[in-house]
């Protein structure tokens, strides 16, 4: 059985806004279930004994006292836009007509 | 189906037919100095794009730090709601495309809040209800989108969109609550004591400043119906941004009309997202929920777990102010007032107000007659909160002190605030540049007691005559001269003087 469907790629390149043609979707889907069930060997060794975990490191409680730091200019933060107006960063529209 | 056109039902008859079942959701933008995850300064109103930073804009390689302040005002909040502090959790990216936050995802908490199961109990009419929570947790808030084109300035039919990312990266507390069930027709005025009463709280730990009109608090109000008997709860809409406490009722009240139109015409509710609109009170349909949304979750790799320890939480938890319902009890007992007399206040808004007013030097009586009199009439007429009103505690306490020391009648107050309404400055500068003070000098007043006297030579007879209690029409008469400006017992007793009654 297969750790990832074709369907199931389909509707993340669909969330992720990635425009993926049948063929990419196939060839794809294939190799993500490859990639997949090397990953899911780990289940082999972790018994329940062990939680799974999200960090690598064994830390909790990384904080920072509240203070303020500088800031970019407006100049630098919106040097890299695509696009700007009025001191804002402008974006295309953001709701399609039927929505 | 839901092309049915139907009307909304009177609020009274939709009651009869159906129970309200309730959810809110509110956002508290905390009042830290600085961002959630790094160190960009939170102040309001700040030109577009001068409080940003690698870090809030998502540039590539930037990193966030937790802001500790934050996380204690979270646990505070958590703890005033009585609710349990999670032992260990994780902040989670929420991935959606949408340009109020510049990465992409906003970093939220899912299924592992900082804290979970409360209550929060209120008071309508004397009743208590108990308002379960279901989680509070700690997120940060999204830039403000400028709409262009289209007519009204809103998403739909812009053109393009205009982005401040001032306030993405903000500390936002979300507090979500369970269903709210049985309260029945009481249902607008339980939403709006629980927002009232959460504010007070979030308030008095001063852990925002909880500005409804400037968003530091929003509150997103979820509403369904059932038939009458039913158990089986119906289709939920979420009616989002509701910007004042009155507007929360309001919105409670429109949405529950708008519903059981929907249903007794034989249509079905369509669970979505809808806007309330201030001018009508009524909601409109937003962004369809049908499909449903799919974040894809999953733990904040650049952010390592919060693990309260016990003893900070224990600390917290002694630093934790007076509650808002106990205080309450103790400023009603000070002030000598009745339990209607201070729910009354309470459901105003005008506690704090009347507090302060006496802080600056107001009798008590004088500050909450002005604040539950002229000012709640005001701004019930401008339909706006008390606290909305360009009027403050200090000035209202002026105001009472002139009228205290003689210098101005309840007539001329109330012009007086008026004019501070107006913007026309602080009272002293208002009672001048409309001359608003008392005549009580003899010698204005006199002349005019003289003229009263007469132009009613019938009356003035009778007073000379013994009939006294006449004198009120003459005092009448010098005010109405006077345009309400004389000192009204010193006239009285200048035209019995007159008349060789004293």
């Amino acid at each position: 059985m297969s750790a990832i469907t074709r369907d199931e790629v389909a509707h993340l390149a669909r969330l992720s806004r990635l425009a993926l043609g049948e063929e990419e979707l196939d060839h794809l889907a294939g190799q993500l279930d490859d990639i997949i069930s090397a990953v899911a060997r780990v289940r082999e060794v972790a018994a329940d004994d062990i939680p799974p975990s999200s960090h690598a490191l064994p830390l909790v409680n990384v904080f920072r006292a509240d203070g303020i730091r500088p800031c970019l200019s407006r100049e630098d933060a919106l040097s890299q836009a695509p696009a700007t107006e009025g001191d804002r960063f402008k974006v295309p529209r953001i709701l399609d007509e039927e929505a | 189906m839901s092309t049915t056109t139907t009307g909304p039902m009177g609020y009274d008859e939709a009651l009869e037919a159906y129970e309200p079942v309730l959810g809110l959701e509110t956002h508290v933008e905390l009042g830290t100095a600085s961002k959630m995850f790094c160190g960009c300064s939170t102040t309001f109103g700040g030109e577009p794009n001068t409080q940003v930073c690698p870090v809030c804009l998502g540039l590539p390689g930037a990193l966030p730090v937790a802001n500790a302040a934050a996380i204690e005002y979270t646990i505070k909040i958590g703890l005033a709601l009585n609710c349990s502090i999670a032992e260990w959790c994780r902040f989670a990216r929420k991935n959606y495309f949408y340009p109020d936050m510049p990465k992409n995802f906003q970093i939220s908490q899912y299924d592992e809040p900082l804290c979970f199961d409360g209550y929060l109990d209120v008071e309508i009419d004397g009743r208590t209800v108990r308002v379960e929570i279901e989680r509070v947790h700690l997120e940060e808030d999204t830039g403000k989108s400028l709409h262009v084109g289209g007519s009204t300035g809103r998403i739909h039919g812009a053109d393009y969109s205009l982005v401040d990312y001032n306030r993405a990266g903000i500390p936002l507390v979300e507090i979500v609550t369970k269903p709210i069930v049985g309260t029945d027709r009481l249902a607008p005025e339980v939403a709006r004591a629980y927002v009232t009463e959460l504010r007070e709280l979030v308030r008095a730990i001063g852990a925002s400043d909880v500005r409804m009109e400037e968003g530091s608090l929003r509150c997103d109000v979820n509403v369904s119906l059932m038939p009458r008997g039913s158990s089986e709860w119906g289709t939920r809409s979420e009616t989002k941004n509701v910007n004042s406490l009155r507007s929360v009722e309001r919105a409670v009240r429109s949405e529950i009309s708008r519903q059981a139109g929907v249903l007794a015409a034989g249509g079905r509710v369509v669970q979505e997202t809808r806007h309330f609109h201030e001018d009508t009170g009524e909601t409109t349909s937003g962004r369809s929920k049908e499909e449903a949304q799919d974040y894809r979750y999953f733990p904040e790799p650049d952010l390592v777990p919060i693990a309260p320890d016990r003893a900070w939480v224990d600390r917290l938890r002694t630093e934790l102010p007076e509650p808002p319902s106990v205080r309450r009890r103790r400023l009603q007992a000070e002030w000598g007032l009745s339990d209607l007399d201070m729910a009354a206040m309470h459901n105003a808004g005008a506690i704090e107000l009347v507090e302060a007013t006496i802080a600056a030097g107001a009798p008590a009586a004088d500050a909450r007659k002005w604040w539950m009199g002229e000012l709640a009439r005001r701004a019930n007429e401008q339909a706006v909160e008390l606290v909305e009103l360009p009027v403050t505690p200090a000035q209202v306490a002026r105001v009472a002190q002139l009228v205290a020391s003689g210098s101005l009648n309840d007539k001329l107050a109330r012009q007086v605030l008026e004019g501070v309404l107006a913007g026309e400055g602080e009272p002293d500068k208002v009672v001048e540049a409309r001359g608003l003070a008392i005549v009580s000098d003899d010698g204005a007043l006199g002349d005019v007691v003289d003229q009263v006297i007469a132009d009613n030579p019938d009356v003035a007879d009778k007073i000379r005559g013994g009939k006294v209690a006449a004198a009120g029409a003459l005092v009448g008469a010098v005010m109405k001269a006077t345009r309400g400006q004389a000192d009204a017992g010193r006239a009285r007793e200048l035209i019995l003087e007159r008349l060789g009654v004293s």
